[in-house]
């Protein structure tokens, strides 16, 4: 079910979840990427409250997402940081997510090089554990699959 | 406009550079020595103090200063522009009447070094530490290629920035970087974080530096030229980059400038003088349309072709910046240095007959910005 892409080794920075968080990361454990909806307002938000931060409704839910996105911005990083040393130039991004929030990922699937790394090219999430941690990556989608 | 309540009546740096000698707290007392000395005061006329990391009141106690009035706001870079707004205001409710705004940082040395750690449950540490950023260079990078794709900014013209900005500090002796740098040096320096090279980044440097702010009237009486605060701003949003709520705005300078234009009553035509933060090579570009001085999309263009350089209608960090000069980690004290040298005709590389200077700020990833508007004229005309 995981991918391989980015894979830094000992000493990489992990999240360490609080309770209000941890839905997420359970989630990505099990392949599903999630966010946060307002029931209120009906926005999609991204990171995880507890409470909407367009109407500040405490009444929000867990939703599933398409998982499509699109690629807003990225580095490709030579600066390695802790646990990163050993995995080469990599692609750290900036996604938007097909339902509206933004969020801070690695692209996978593709060389890292310009080239290939379009601004707003369509990509996919895909989930990759790292050490125990399932991170949600993005890889490049064809544009008319499914 | 009504004539400013408080000026800048002393302004110093410490040493620059590697000072292995000196710790945070060292360089902090040595900033404020230095500074009270330039106004002509002593540490008995002082009841406000103001840091960023530190504790004001660990830096007051080791200064032997027993301050009545405190501000510890801690937003990156920009906390001293943030200090000197508070402490007008301070100054004008009567609650302080000479405050000294203080930075010092020993980032390359490390020595005392406060601790600065991200924790691993907060947002940064879940949400953007594990994909691989470290630090400043891996993160306030990351909005550039949307805004070189949305204004077609081309990479030339961004290496432009710290290659015009070199001419500033060309020869200057202490500037950490005091040579020339043509844009295909800066191209083709190390790579950090695609398309960012060596040269388009900030150095890291240690150092220090040390305001006195007080009444306009009292500044009047001592012995240095007042610089007036004639307006100022504050302004914040994302303190993560992933959620900047517009990749290639910075939202925050619009607001904190627009906020001490109007409180300053200028427009600009009457900044003969600009600092804008430049952290990175970008920082600038996004602060020349924010602040409105160019279109959007023109500052790549504006600066390539030298108008922010010597002899430009629009001098902008005229120390050479933070990717010539000098970067403590938080540079924002030193680009109100270097406002203050100019207005008062004393810089390094004087620009003629400097009477306002605008200075902009940024805390963190365009988190935070501060604006101030600084003169030598008791008010504009």
């Amino acid at each position: 079910m995981f991918v391989s892409g980015v894979t830094p080794g000992e000493g990489a920075a992990q999240a360490l979840p609080t309770p209000t968080t941890r839905p997420f990361w359970d989630a990505a454990t099990e392949g599903r990427l999630v966010v946060q909806q307002c029931g209120s307002c009906e926005t999609h938000f991204f990171y995880p409250r507890i409470a909407c931060p367009s109407c500040g409704s405490r009444e929000v839910s867990w939703v599933d997402v398409s998982g499509r996105a699109t690629l807003l911005s990225y580095v490709i990083n030579h600066l390695p940081a802790p646990g990163f040393e050993a995995v080469g130039p990599h692609v750290i991004a900036i996604v938007r997510l097909e339902e509206g929030p933004t969020m801070m990922t690695n692209i996978i699937g593709s060389d890292a090089v310009p080239d290939q790394l379009v601004i707003d090219m369509p990509l996919r999430v895909a989930f990759e554990d790292r050490r125990g941690q399932v991170v949600p990556v993005f890889a490049p989608r064809e544009e008319h699959a499914a | 406009m009504s004539r400013p309540v408080a000026a800048i009546a002393g302004a110093a740096e410490t040493s620059l550079g590697r000072l292995p000698a000196m710790s945070e707290l060292d360089l902090h007392v040595d900033a404020a020595l230095l500074a009270l000395a330039d106004a002509g005061l002593s540490l008995d006329d002082v009841d406000g103090i103001t840091s960023a990391v530190h504790n004001p009141v660990e830096i007051a106690h080791a200064l032997g200063v027993r301050p009545t009035w405190f501000d510890g706001t801690s937003v990156g870079g920009t906390s001293f522009l943030v200090h000197v707004r508070h402490a007008a205001a301070a100054i004008a409710a009567g609650q302080a009447e000479v405050v000294l705004v203080l930075h010092g940082e020993s980032r390359r040395s490390v020595v005392g070094r406060h601790p600065r750690p991200v924790p691993a449950d907060g947002m940064l540490g879940q949400f953007e530490l594990p994909f691989g950023v470290y630090g400043p260079p891996t993160m306030f990078t990351l909005p550039y290629l949307r805004y070189a794709h949305e204004t077609g900014t081309t990479i030339e013209q961004l290496a432009s920035v710290p290659a015009r900005q070199s001419e500033w500090s060309h020869g200057n002796p202490r500037a950490a970087r005091p040579s020339l740098a043509s844009v295909d040096e800066v191209l083709a320096s190390t790579p950090i974080a695609w398309p960012f090279t060596k040269l388009m980044c900030c150095m890291v440097s240690d150092g220090g530096g040390g305001l006195v702010v007080t009444s306009a009237e009292r500044a009047r009486e001592l012995r240095r030229t007042p610089v007036y605060l004639w307006g100022s701003g504050e302004a914040a949003d994302s303190p993560l980059v992933s959620q900047m709520p517009d990749l290639t705005r910075a939202e925050t300078f619009e607001r904190s400038a627009a906020a001490a234009f109007t409180e300053a009553r200028i427009s600009h035509n009457d900044v003969d003088h600009l600092m804008v933060y430049d952290a990175f090579a970008h920082v600038p570009l996004y602060g020349l349309e924010a602040l409105g001085f160019v279109g959007r999309g023109e500052a790549g263009a504006f600066v390539a072709e030298g108008n922010t350089a010597p002899g430009g209608h629009l001098p902008m960090n005229t120390n050479g910046g933070g990717l010539r000069y000098t970067h403590t980690g938080m540079y924002g004290m030193f680009a109100i240095q270097e406002a203050v040298r100019q207005l008062r005709g004393e810089a390094f590389a004087q620009v003629p007959d400097v009477e306002v200077s605008v200075v902009q700020g940024v805390g963190h990833f365009f988190s935070e910005a501060a604006t101030l508007v600084l003169s030598n004229q008791e008010v504009s005309a």
